[in-house]
């Protein structure tokens, strides 16, 4: 999850468990099945914003590549 | 029993406004308004402490539903009962009753975004286990109608075993008369019903709590729930340790507890979220389309710049007038009870020690006020969480992240409430080393220092479009934040040495300032300004006050007759008035050298030599230590220009000041080295404590006074010593 362009849509597949943080963005609402929109990375390319059902989360590349997601299409199909 | 008297006045609006009939959580996820709600609820009938221990404000409304009248605690905001920070621990202890002072709530009322109900539900889940009656105040309604959203009032209320929902909008006061009159039934309502949804969590959690009744630990099922799945909280009991690790291990495998529980409760978040709420098709407005674009890396950049300027230009020029009303005011009821009371010590200790010294601190009123009040407006837009956003990778270089730059802007203004701002802070590291760096910012009290030295010794030169006494002002800006930097880095890869700290952050839409809400912010800071000026600041000016007061010379007030008598006897009118104040300021002066203060600085001068300052700046600097900004009054006194010291005549004074040798005492190393000795040096009581209370430790603030004074000390000596 931590290589996508802005406006892609992903499902997070798999997520590797082990760091709390990881674990606390679960708490936020990133667990499997659930689909974002990947808006924007910051200044410098770090931290990334990302849009879940209606609200926004910022997450540092260190923690988003331990989601492991799929692209999906415009309208939420895999595409 | 007491025995029931009948009288003409109903029982019932006696005692509506005595008692309580009890006490209601205000609980909901962060940004989701519930302050907002909080203070529509409650108006101006509430209290702000801290919670024991640390300085989580604790805020409680009174509040009248009908005839029934409710103590409502505004808990910090929270996502889950699982804590990931001093704020969302105390929410969670306070709703467990867990927290001494603070009855446990009989009943809840969450407030949840309309707009972010995906984690809003899943807050809700949790809390409508708790089995305590509850309502939900829906906030954004309007924002959710504008997106097109459509939300199953009656579906929710279902999903939510029977919790009555109620839609609002807080800055508007629309939905509220519904929700009044639901709050006066609140304590009525029944219960939940929970939805099984972990029926095995819940049978083992059932059994533990009924096992530990036995031996004597009273928790309720779903606290045990809790330790079984935020496994760092810590609990006393060996045996309690065992048997949850044997539990965990039942129940969750190999795998984290919390993630389980994620998986689990968001699996029925979906499930109900599609019941409930339809998705409207996103249109995007004109305004949504330039915050996207401001939003983006460069023009956030610009933006973000661009405010800091308004911020800075703000407190520094905006604030002058009212600042220089303040000083006159302060001056003005000094003079005038300075010429009522009989002359002698309590005389001085009034004017001298109480006004000055108070006043002194409250000139500062007016940038305190407007630097606050661009916080909290920033606050309530939900920029800073975008500027903390953009700043967090630049901050990582020095092993911070954007969560630090809230309380280091805040620090500009003052260290104290700075310091108080780092509680948002999860992680320990980080936010000792973000304590630690904030003292450095150039706060407001060192101001009249750096502008009394820059007048009387930087030259009025233009060096380009800037002039030389600008540049020097802006280089101790710079001079401050590079010692807040280099301190983090040097903590974060010393003694807080760590894995870089993550940044988990929400970030919220934009939206209008809630004008009752910055308001009552602002009013908090007020007051929290004034009580400090009146409790610490008071104390300090009036030790401060004595040190330079006694003993007196009897000889010194001798010598003052005579000078008179022999002035009078040779001068008139104007001639004498000024031969008199001339004598009474070095008659001050001479008084002062053989105080207890005066002594203080002859006996250390010898330590404070090799940066080029004689007796008189040593005890100035040594009666600044509680609070720096009583260094300018010193120097006044010290110097000979009476009380009032006003900065040009007591900067013709400094100019002018020698060593017993004949050398000049501020030569411009030694002012630029003071001038950095202030930039980094730990002068300010206020500080210390607050450091002391936030880290609960006396380790740190001792370690901060030791390694400030020791830069700034340093500092100063080699830029004295090499431009010798």
């Amino acid at each position: 999850m931590s290589d996508l362009k802005p406006g892609d849509r992903v499902r997070i597949d798999t997520i590797d468990t082990a760091d709390p943080a990881v674990q606390r963005l679960m708490v936020l609402g990133l667990v499997e099945g659930a689909e974002l929109k990947f808006l924007r990375s910051s200044l410098g390319g770090d931290p990334l914003e990302f849009r879940i059902y209606g609200a926004s989360i910022s997450l540092r590349r260190a923690q988003a590549q331990h989601f492991h997601v799929s692209q999906l299409g415009a309208h939420g199909n895999p595409g | 029993m007491a025995t029931r008297v009948e009288t003409a006045v109903s029982v019932d609006s006696v005692t509506i406004h005595r008692r309580a009939a009890g006490t209601v959580a205000v609980v909901g996820n962060p940004n989701a308004g519930k302050s907002s709600v909080f203070n529509r609820l409650t108006g101006l009938r509430q209290s702000t402490a801290n919670y024991p221990g640390v300085t989580v404000e604790r805020r409680v409304g009174r509040g009248v539903f009908g005839k029934t009248s409710l103590d409502l605690v505004d808990l910090p905001g929270t996502y889950s009962l699982s804590p990931n920070s001093t704020d969302e621990r105390i929410a969670v202890d306070v709703l467990f009753g867990r927290v001494t002072g603070t009855r446990r709530p009989e009943a809840l009322l969450a407030v949840i975004d309309a707009t972010r109900l995906y984690q809003g539900l899943y807050l809700l889940q949790q809390l409508v286990e708790l089995g305590r009656p509850m309502i939900v105040a829906l906030t954004m309604t309007d924002a959710a109608q504008r997106q097109g959203l459509r939300i199953d009032y009656a579906a929710l209320q279902e999903a939510l075993g029977g919790v009555p929902v109620y839609p609002v909008v807080a800055t508007t006061g629309r939905g509220f008369p519904a929700l009044n009159e639901a709050l006066g039934r609140l304590l009525e309502t029944p219960a939940p019903r929970v939805v099984e949804h972990w029926a095995e969590l819940r049978k083992v959690a059932a059994q533990l709590a009924e096992r530990w009744h036995v031996g004597g630990v009273d928790l309720h099922p779903i606290e045990v729930e809790r330790l079984l799945i935020d496994a760092g909280t810590q609990t006393a009991g060996t045996q309690l340790q065992e048997d949850l690790a044997a539990a965990r291990k039942q129940l969750f495998g190999g795998a984290p507890p919390l993630a389980v529980e994620a998986r689990r409760r968001y699996a029925w978040v979906r499930a109900t979220l599609a019941r409930v709420e339809t998705p409207g098709s996103l249109v995007v407005s004109r305004g949504a389309a330039l915050l996207e674009w401001i939003n983006r890396p460069w023009p956030a950049t610009a933006l973000f710049v661009l405010t800091m300027a308004l911020v800075f230009q703000a407190v520094f020029a905006w604030a002058k007038p009212f600042m220089d009303l303040i000083d006159a005011g302060i001056s003005a009821i000094g003079a005038a009870i300075g010429a009522w009371l009989p002359p002698g010590a309590l005389n001085s200790f009034v004017v001298d020690g109480a006004i000055a010294g108070v006043g002194s601190v409250i000139v500062f009123l007016p940038q305190i006020l407007i630097l606050f009040l661009f916080i909290i407006v920033m606050e309530d837009t939900g920029y800073l969480a975008r500027a903390a956003f953009l700043v967090d990778r630049a901050m990582r270089v020095v092993g911070l992240s954007g969560q630090s730059v809230i309380p280091l802007l805040s620090s500009f203004a003052c260290a104290v409430p700075a310091i108080m701002a780092t509680r948002v802070i999860p992680n320990r590291r980080d936010r000792i080393a973000t304590i630690l760096a904030a003292p450095f910012m150039t706060c407001s009290a060192r101001l009249p220092v750096y502008a009394l030295l820059i007048a009387a010794f930087v030259p009025v030169r233009p060096v380009g479009i800037f002039n030389l006494q600008g540049l020097v002002l802006f280089g101790l800006y710079v001079i401050g934040i590079l010692g807040g930097v280099g301190t983090a880095l040097l903590l974060r890869r010393s003694v807080l040495r760590g894995e870089n700290p993550t940044f988990i952050l929400a970030l919220p839409e934009f939206r209008m300032p809630n004008l009752q809400t910055v308001g009552l912010k602002l009013l908090d800071r007020v007051r929290v300004f004034l009580k400090r000026a009146g409790t610490v600041i008071f104390a300090v000016a009036v030790v401060v006050w004595a040190l330079a007061y006694f003993p007196r010379s009897a000889a010194v007030d001798e010598h003052r007759t005579q000078a008179r008598t022999v002035a009078a006897a040779t001068l008139t009118g104007a001639e004498l008035t000024k031969r008199y104040a001339a004598i009474d300021n070095e008659a001050s002066a001479e008084h002062l050298a053989q105080s207890w203060l005066g002594r203080a600085g002859h006996v250390v001068e010898p330590v404070f030599r090799p940066l080029g300052w004689d007796w008189r700046v040593s005890a100035a600097v040594i009666a600044g230590f509680p609070a720096r900004e009583v260094v300018v009054a010193v120097l006044g006194t010290i110097y000979a220009v009476g009380g009032d010291a006003d900065e040009q005549t007591l900067a013709g004074q400094l100019t002018a000041a020698r060593h017993p040798d004949g050398s000049l005492v501020f030569t411009l190393p030694m002012v630029l080295g003071l001038l950095l000795f202030y930039a980094w040096c730990l002068q300010c009581a206020a500080t210390l404590a607050v450091i002391r209370r936030e880290t609960n430790s006396w380790g740190w603030p001792v370690f901060a006074w030791t390694y400030m004074t020791a830069l700034g000390y340093t500092g100063a000596l080699l830029i004295y010593q090499l431009g010798s």
